[in-house]
């Protein structure tokens, strides 16, 4: 490779297809993000409880595991069902706060702080492109933690139990797959535009906590105040535990949401009023993107 | 000559407030100075060259495409250095230089390629591999050059290339410009606050003053004249022959008080004849100026209001 060439000279070569140019942005960013042992360790870590998950299954199974164990009767100790799945969901959807808090911040503020975004955008890349590729990251890292890990222990179960299980509980794979994709979107959305507003990484990181938790809490004391269960519109993991419920069970509720996302019985709100509130967070989201997100910015 | 930039009654507006108002020009120069001062416009006028700003009204064309319909092809034959800080902190320098013409098109190994040669081009090489957090104001810029340069524009756009560098660094600046200007790959468009940068490089220049187009002229044709108009004075007592003798030859005099003359000479005549023809009337020329005519001349001119003012 000539290196050292220190003359102009025009370039003449092949161009890459416009539509994959999105795909260097998180080429780029897991390259960085494999640089921090952390992360990697963390993201590692994760894989631990759809493990201990999947080893239950296959214990479930087998016979001469269960004896091994002592356990007679063992497959009735725990049930494959929808809590089952549902806690795996919300175990690793609660990882995956975590991760897109630790590397969410870390994808559009820096670029903003250095006024990076244009250069990118004097390229022949637009911004929608730009905050695909940047969603990009955080969209296949958590769907390696919540809806992958979901579907191949729902595999497994499936081939372990016979077609007959599977396709009487197609649902729980729907919900896994769904639910995990509302929560990701919302995620995705939330770690952008934070970071895009908050162009210092650590308050952006904190300020995502923030929402859930502090949400949460004031949703609290409106209830308490108020007397009504509306507070909760406040409260993001509420609202996500709702929506699972319908998507794994639909209106044959028998659970109360997942771990981390639980809807307290009798404090049901509409569905639809959920729904809107998710739908306006993400709309909100993408609204501050769109102000933020440009080549140069306008001082009115 | 197909322009390279033409401006069509572009405006652009943020809110009720017009930034520019109905540009026409038609930019066919290889390197183009864009002049104002601050609030001219000119930012404004690049940002809306490469889509980062919609016209109001009006339009404008790169190398024959409109930037309003046409924004990524715009942008694929476009290489932009910013006038702000415009980096990756964590990047070292050829690992953003790499990203950038990626995303400019280039496949994976030639962007690697382009960019170490960019980094070598721009007086970087040594550093190049330091995070770009790093770099001093002057290795900024030309990292910013390099990113600008690395997938081979048709058209680069410099917004104030030489601003906060030192008297070496900025001389380093003109002369890479200069460098890429003379090769005649590329054309250039050169926004500075510096009328001497853009003497030096440019050879047309666009001046604009509150949003307006307050001069356009061709700085090579302004020079070409200037090297033909002469200021003399002149001491004899056959100052009305050496008048007639030289209008003879072909050039338009206009005379003044005590034998000062003005006079445009003709292609072909040189000042040595000058001499000679008064030597033969006897009349001594005391005195013969150059007419200076530059480029901060033609901006103060343009920058004169109605009033006189500035």
């Amino acid at each position: 490779m000539a290196v050292y060439k220190k003359t102009y000279r025009p370039y003449e070569g092949e161009l890459t297809p416009a539509w994959r140019r999105f795909l260097v942005i998180p080429r780029y960013a897991f390259e960085e993000l494999h640089r921090r042992r952390f992360l990697s360790m963390f993201f590692l870590a994760t894989f631990l409880f759809p493990l201990v998950c999947a080893l239950i299954i296959y214990v479930q199974h087998n016979v001469s595991a269960l004896n091994l164990l002592g356990v007679q009767g063992g497959r009735g100790l725990i049930s494959i069902n929808v809590t089952f799945f549902m806690s795996l969901l919300g175990w690793q959807s609660m990882c995956a706060l975590f991760l897109a808090s630790f590397i969410g911040p870390g994808q559009v503020s820096p670029d903003l702080a250095n006024n990076a975004l244009s250069l990118y955008l004097a390229r022949p890349f637009s911004r929608a492109e730009y905050v695909l590729g940047k969603m990009s990251v955080l969209v296949v890292l958590m769907s390696l933690m919540t809806w992958v890990p979901g579907l191949l222990c729902f595999a497994l179960e499936g081939y372990l139990e016979g077609w007959q299980w599977m396709s009487d509980n197609a649902r729980l794979a729907y919900g896994t797959f769904f639910g995990a994709w509302v929560w990701i979107l919302l995620l995705a959305l939330l770690a952008l535009a934070l970071s895009a507003w908050v162009k210092w990484k650590p308050a952006a990181g904190g300020l995502m906590f923030g929402v859930f938790f502090v949400g949460s809490a004031f949703g609290a004391v409106v209830n308490h105040v108020q007397r009504t269960n509306w507070g909760h519109l406040f409260n993001i993991s509420y609202l996500i535990g709702s929506v699972w419920v319908q998507l794994f069970e639909g209106s044959q509720k028998t659970t109360s949401g997942a771990v981390f996302f639980r809807v307290p019985v009798g404090e049901e709100l509409p569905l639809g009023a959920c729904w809107a509130v998710l739908g306006l967070v993400c709309l909100v989201c993408l609204y501050m993107l769109a102000r933020k997100i440009r080549g140069a910015e306008v001082v009115r | 000559m197909e322009p390279v930039i033409e401006l069509d009654g572009l405006e652009v507006r943020f809110g009720q407030r017009v930034i520019l108002k109905k540009l026409n020009a038609a930019l066919t120069g290889r390197s183009v100075g864009l002049l104002g001062p601050n609030g001219a416009g000119k930012s404004t006028l690049i940002n809306t060259l490469l889509g980062f700003h919609k016209p109001s009204a009006g339009t404008a064309r790169i190398l024959g495409h409109d930037v309003r319909t046409h924004a990524r092809q715009v942008r694929s034959l476009v290489g932009y250095m910013p006038e702000n800080d415009a980096y990756i902190a964590a990047m070292t320098g050829v690992h953003m230089v790499r990203l950038m013409a990626e995303l400019a098109g280039l496949p994976r190994e030639h962007a690697l390629e382009r960019a170490h040669e960019a980094f070598f081009y721009v007086g970087l090489g040594e550093v190049r591999y330091r995070a770009l957090g790093t770099y001093s104001l002057g290795m900024k810029q030309a990292a910013k050059l390099a990113q600008a340069i690395a997938h081979g524009p048709k058209l680069l756009v410099l917004d104030e290339p030489t601003n906060g560098l030192d008297p070496p660094a900025r001389a380093r600046m003109i002369q890479l410009i200069q460098e890429i200007r003379d090769r005649g790959d590329l054309h250039l468009l050169l926004s500075s606050h510096l009328l001497h940068d853009v003497e030096d490089c440019c050879d047309q220049v666009l001046i604009l003053k509150d949003g307006n187009v307050a001069a356009f002229c061709n700085l090579e044709e302004e020079r070409r004249a200037n090297r033909r108009f002469l200021e003399l004075e002149t001491r004899g007592e056959h100052h009305g022959d050496f008048l007639a003798a030289v209008e003879k030859l072909g050039c338009e005099t206009a005379p003044g008080a005590q034998g000062r003359v003005k006079l445009v000479m003709p292609d072909g005549l040189e000042v040595r004849q000058l001499y000679e023809i008064a030597a033969g009337q006897n009349v001594q020329i005391r005195r013969l100026n150059r007419r200076r005519d530059s480029l901060e001349d033609i901006f103060l001119k343009a920058m004169e209001a109605s009033n006189g003012r500035l």
